[in-house]
């Protein structure tokens, strides 16, 4: 089965089928991102989160994604796959693979791909803490908002 | 005329739904169906500033038109990724 760019999927993510998957060419450098689920967040002791997606929306959101990376880098492959449903503490909510020929581009590529997948896809996660349980909230989603999408370049190349 | 309304997050806990069906006027904008919503659940009022709007799954703004049998999704400010 062929491994898709990108996704949004109730399976276990497995970021060396994305290594793979970005790899094709023989390039030399490949960074990896993988966002693990933390067991406190605010002060917060975190039993186990929840995420929801506008599924098609979202996938075509982070095909933005990395069409944007691939045009800021273009010797740069990126794939990106997110997961959904309820995750247990230290499981991977996100997998992110970026390729090519120089670590430089490679781990901007990879950096500004996390920071535009907080700030565009339409995820949201609900945290389950000791004592209740609450929606998390960040980013206003506009995929054309330019100042965003600057601030995420920057971060990448910081 | 029609359209479907998803609403995700804590817009559909608010709601006490994530799809409704409703009935709208010919030349009915996005903003529209919100506002019809808002009448109905005034919580939701809250989100004025920060949701975003999309139909038929592409981002949209409020002052989109919409059609019968579209799709108008409100969401809340996102939250995907990782929290670091």
């Amino acid at each position: 089965m062929s491994v898709p760019q990108v996704a949004v999927t109730s399976e276990r993510l497995d970021s060396e089928a994305l290594v793979a998957l970005v790899n094709a060419n023989g390039d030399g450098a490949v960074v990896t991102f993988a966002g693990l689920v933390r067991d406190h967040n605010q002060g917060r002791q975190v039993q186990f989160l929840e995420y929801e997606a506008y599924e098609p929306l979202a996938t075509r959101a982070l095909q933005r994604i990395v069409d944007e990376a691939h045009e800021l880098w273009p010797g740069a492959r990126v794939a990106v796959h997110h997961r959904l449903g309820r995750l247990e503490i230290g499981e991977a909510s996100i997998v992110i693979a970026a390729a090519s020929a120089h670590r430089a581009d490679a781990f901007a590529a990879c950096r500004y791909t996390i920071e535009r997948v907080k700030q565009i896809v339409p995820i949201w996660k609900r945290e389950h803490f000791d004592g209740g349980d609450i929606w998390l909230e960040g980013a206003t989603a506009d995929p054309d908002d330019e100042a965003a999408r600057e601030k995420a370049y920057r971060t990448a190349c910081a | 005329m029609r359209v479907t309304v998803r609403l995700f997050a804590r817009l559909r806990d608010l709601a006490g739904t994530g799809e409704l069906i409703r009935e709208v006027p010919p030349h009915a904008t996005a903003r529209q169906v919100w506002d019809d919503l808002v009448l109905e659940w005034p919580g939701l009022r809250e989100y004025e500033k920060t949701m975003s709007v999309a139909v038929n799954a592409e981002y949209a703004r409020m002052t989109a038109e919409v059609h019968d049998g579209d799709e108008v999704a409100f969401m809340p400010p996102v939250s995907g990724g990782w929290a670091g």
